[in-house]
């Protein structure tokens, strides 16, 4: 009796082998889900974080709003961010004489350094994607871009000033994505 | 006979030739098979559908430096893989591709392929020996011990069907079955046909009983140390033995060249070619079996079944031949 | 075989030639790894074998030691983060919760109730994946090449629904002192729920192509039995405990957050094998479609980040905390103790990892090597949160 039963178990136990090549049989039939790259492109990238970039202003796009205070330089747990700041311009002869009055007479005088910064280095080699610093800025000059398909031959080309990077944006947003629409998506 | 000779030259030459063409193929079948079962799309750049990829793999494997480990037998090692190539051109030799289309005209076809298969295991032995490597030498007793054990249920089961048919010699085999599926010998054999193509995946090495070539666990085994050529013509002769051993189901189990419309040898190309689609199925599917239990399944269930499978054919044939005298 | 009679010594390095001063003679000293076909990472177990079976087997830790605990001595609470996120690449959001709540609980900051279901929708997410990881692993170390694909497949739903709230695919950094960085918007709520019956759809397939193959049965039944007692030896936590029969997680024991709320079991197995910890970690990944569910329609409106949230110039007031949260592995400790400076003083990662791979060397003492990779595989170790 126990030999018959033995016996059942395995003819059952085999019927498990023939399941298992049926699941593979289905999906040797089924549609591939590989996206081929770079004749199709993905379509999940609108949430992506790419690269840091600078924020226009409203007046002007393609200088930011960023008012140097150096709180992401501070906050960044990489030290990938150095914000230079502007120096302030030399100062015309009447002005020079308009300082000096309010001086003598005690009064404040207005800092005319302009507050965007002169380059704000930016290394993506370093850069750990975490956001600390788009949160903590109190201009909110800073996002994630969202170019994935950033390459470069040399560390050095992940070494970046996003000030010079937004002030070429115009000239950018008009050079080719990859060439296809996005095609499957990844929820087909 | 400067006849014979002749034939059995051109049939060497259009053997080397077509195991070569049957390397690049299923290499190709087996990587999209095995994209396709994992739905991705396999090699699909070079050449159209990926075609001449196999083309650049072996472009590859011969450009490489042929070098050896420090310490290896040189003769040794340089032998392994020749060993393993060579014979598999001579156990194509017997096979009838159609009516009268064999190379060799040899009434022990049978016993001809049964015994240089067995060539095989030396191969993986020197192989795995002659590397200096504690990887390949544990590789290498792995398969030896796998191959010894699986060649007798697979002797067995193919002597139920000469049992069947008579003779040793392929031509008679395939003569003797019939040109629809009822007539073939699966019918009279199932039980052989199913123990022929267990033992025929431990032979050829081939998954779920791939051990000697467990790369999660031994870094490949016996071909550790192979590079370049080396290991292209372990890989060729890995198929090329596949090939042999569906040609041998094809011929005695499935009727051989037999079939209802097309000639002789489309339909024994057919064939073979379905049962290497299932050997490949099989190695996209199961995982590998350890390898106690793969020497349990072989002395525990395979061998017993086969023994009682001969013994019963034996006495039903005998049956049938009192019952014909009488 | 293991000592070359010119050179007096065994040839390798420091490891080697201390294990092999009490190896038996005439056995054979390998190392797997650490550069390995199996993917845990750069784990080197150095095994001495007699023929096929295991005498001995010692892990060596340390190839990808990256020095986090020190990271964190020179780094403040909020710029941290990032590095919790990369200590465990399979389930980063417990080890980020891990640490979060620990500094929470120092500094006595309360968690708004949307960000609280936000981060357990997410660290179940993650869960999933990370249980998806380790099965496709597994069969990828006993033979089975299909089955990674199938899973990487799956998981990458799980992975663009992760991507719209958090922007990583799979190093998140995703909460911040006092909630999460972001809310999960009603794009991401419907994803969830869509993803839901699929992944339910999809079970049934793992189960017909993997769990009832008998070639993987053989393979993992009656494999590395652990021990009751062996467990709490050696402090081994999460599916390796509940494989043998230990009914214990943390969110039960020592719940945290939203999970009281909640409900769900805890999958246990009286079989104390290999496969006992295969069925817990598949149930497991239906207990957390289940808590998904439940926390997605029981999410409250509301902030996802306290009011007053620390600024990057605020200092961890002084004093010490310990929170544990229950990751895919076990159980994640983080011990923050803080002198009120700048930085915090010392953070201590308790990894469950480490503990559960300690029972490696007891457990595959008198296996065949084959086993040993199995019971590697079965323990779900990822490298890098055991050497931190």
């Amino acid at each position: 009796m126990n030999v018959i039963k033995e016996a059942c178990k395995t003819v059952s136990d085999l019927w498990s082998l023939m399941v298992g090549l049926k699941v593979t049989g289905k999906y040797f039939l089924e549609p591939q889900r590989t996206v081929r790259y770079p004749w199709k492109a993905v379509s999940n990238l609108d949430t992506y974080k790419g690269h840091l970039e600078l924020v226009g202003g409203m007046k002007d796009p393609f200088k930011p709003r960023c008012i140097s205070c150096g709180m992401c330089a501070l906050a960044c747990p990489s030290n990938c961010l150095t914000v230079v700041k502007k120096k302030a311009p030399k100062p015309t002869p009447e002005e020079e004489k308009a300082l000096a009055e309010a001086k003598a007479t005690g009064e404040k005088t207005k800092d005319k350094t302009p507050k965007d910064p002169e380059q704000f280095l930016y290394d993506y080699t370093l850069c750990s994607l975490c956001g600390t610093c788009m949160e903590n800025c109190p201009a909110g000059a800073l996002r994630f871009s969202k170019n994935v398909y950033m390459a470069g031959y040399s560390r050095n080309d992940f070494q970046f000033d996003l000030v010079l990077k937004l002030r070429e944006s115009d000239a950018r947003a008009t050079k080719a994505e990859p060439a296809a629409p996005a095609a499957e998506t990844s929820e087909a | 006979m400067p006849a014979e000779l002749i034939r059995i030259l051109i049939g060497l030459v259009a053997v080397a030739l077509s195991v070569g063409l049957i390397g690049l193929v299923m290499v190709w079948v087996e990587r999209k098979v095995a994209g396709h079962v994992q739905r991705r799309p396999g090699p699909y750049e070079v050449g159209p559908y990926g075609l001449l990829q196999p083309l650049a793999d072996a472009l590859k494997l011969v450009g490489k430096q042929l070098f050896m480990p420090d310490n290896a037998d040189p003769i040794l090692f340089w032998l392994a893989p020749v060993l393993s190539f060579l014979p598999v051109l001579l156990l194509f030799l017997p096979l009838p591709l159609g009516d009268g289309l064999y190379t060799l005209d040899i009434n022990l076809g049978l016993l001809l392929i049964l015994a240089f298969s067995g060539l095989a295991v030396l191969s993986l032995l020197l192989g795995g020996w002659a590397s200096n490597n504690k990887y390949g030498l544990l590789g290498a007793a792995r398969a030896v011990a796998q191959s010894v054990a699986y060649e007798i249920p697979l002797l067995l089961s193919v002597l139920a069907v000469a049992f069947v048919s008579g003779s040793l010699d392929l031509a008679t085999v395939v003569k003797e079955q019939g040109t629809w599926p009822w007539n073939w010998n699966i019918m009279t054999q199932p039980l052989a046909f199913l123990i022929y193509i267990v033992s025929a995946l431990g032979e050829t090495n081939r998954a779920p009983f791939d051990l000697p070539e467990a790369e999660s666990e031994l870094t490949a085994g016996f071909h550790t140390e192979y590079s370049g050529m080396g290991f292209g013509l372990f890989f060729l002769a890995e198929y090329a033995n596949m090939v042999v051993v569906c040609s041998v189901a094809t011929v005695l189990f499935l009727g051989g060249w037999h079939g209802p419309v097309l000639p002789g040898p489309v339909w024994f190309v057919l064939k073979v070619s379905l049962l290497m689609l299932l050997l490949v199925f099989f190695r996209w599917t199961y995982p590998r079996v350890r390898f106690d239990q793969l020497l349990n399944i072989n002395w525990k269930w395979l061998m017993p079944l086969a023994v009682a499978n001969l013994m019963l054919t034996a006495f039903f044939v005998k049956l049938a031949q009192f019952a014909v005298v009488k | 075989m293991t000592r070359y009679a010119d050179m007096g010594q065994v040839a390798g390095d420091f490891y080697t030639e201390n294990f092999a001063q009490t190896a038996q003679e005439g056995s054979l000293i390998l190392n797997l790894g650490p550069q390995h076909p199996s993917t845990h990472g750069v784990l080197r177990v150095i095994v001495e074998l007699d023929g096929e079976y295991v005498l001995r087997a010692d892990p060596v830790l340390g190839y990808l030691h990256r020095m986090h605990e020190k990271m964190a001595e020179v780094k403040t609470a909020a710029q941290f983060i990032p590095n919790m996120g990369r200590v465990d690449y399979g389930h980063a959001l417990a080890w980020n919760w891990a640490f979060v709540g620990a500094v929470e609980k120092l500094a006595g900051i309360e968690v708004p109730e949307r960000a609280e279901y936000a981060r357990t929708i997410t660290c179940e997410l993650n869960r999933i994946a990370s249980h998806l990881l380790w099965w496709g692993a597994y069969l990828l170390d006993l033979g089975a090449f299909t089955p990674i694909m199938y899973a990487f497949d799956d998981r990458e739903k799980i992975l663009d629904i992760l991507q719209v709230p958090t922007g990583s695919r799979l190093t998140y950094s995703y909460f911040r002192i006092g909630g999460v960085a972001q809310d999960l918007n009603e794009d991401c709520l419907s994803r969830i729920r869509a993803f839901i019956p699929w992944m339910r759809s999809r079970l049934p397939m793992y189960k017909d192509l993997v769990s009832d193959n008998i070639i993987l049965r053989k393979r993992i039944e009656g494999v590395g039995v652990i021990e009751p007692d062996q467990c709490r030896r050696y402090g081994a936590t999460g599916p390796v405990a509940r494989g043998s029969g230990i009914n214990f997680d943390v969110r039960r024991a020592e719940p945290y957050s939203v999970y009281p709320k909640l409900d769900f079991e805890i999958p246990t197995s009286m079989l104390m094998d290999a496969r006992g910890r295969y069925d817990v970690r598949m149930i497991e990944i239906e207990q957390s479609l289940r808590i998904i569910e439940q926390c997605v329609e029981q999410m409250p409106e509301g902030d996802t980040l306290v009011k007053g949230a620390p600024k990057p110039s605020w200092k961890v007031p002084k004093g010490e905390a310990y929170f544990a949260v229950e990751g895919g592995r076990g159980k994640i400790g983080v011990h923050v103790v803080s002198d009120g400076g700048k930085n915090i003083y010392r953070t201590k990662l308790r990894a469950p990892g480490f503990s559960n791979l300690s029972l490696f060397a007891e457990v595959s003492r008198g296996t065949i090597l084959a086993d040993a990779v199995a019971i590697l595989g079965s323990l779900d170790l990822i490298i890098p949160e055991i050497d931190r």
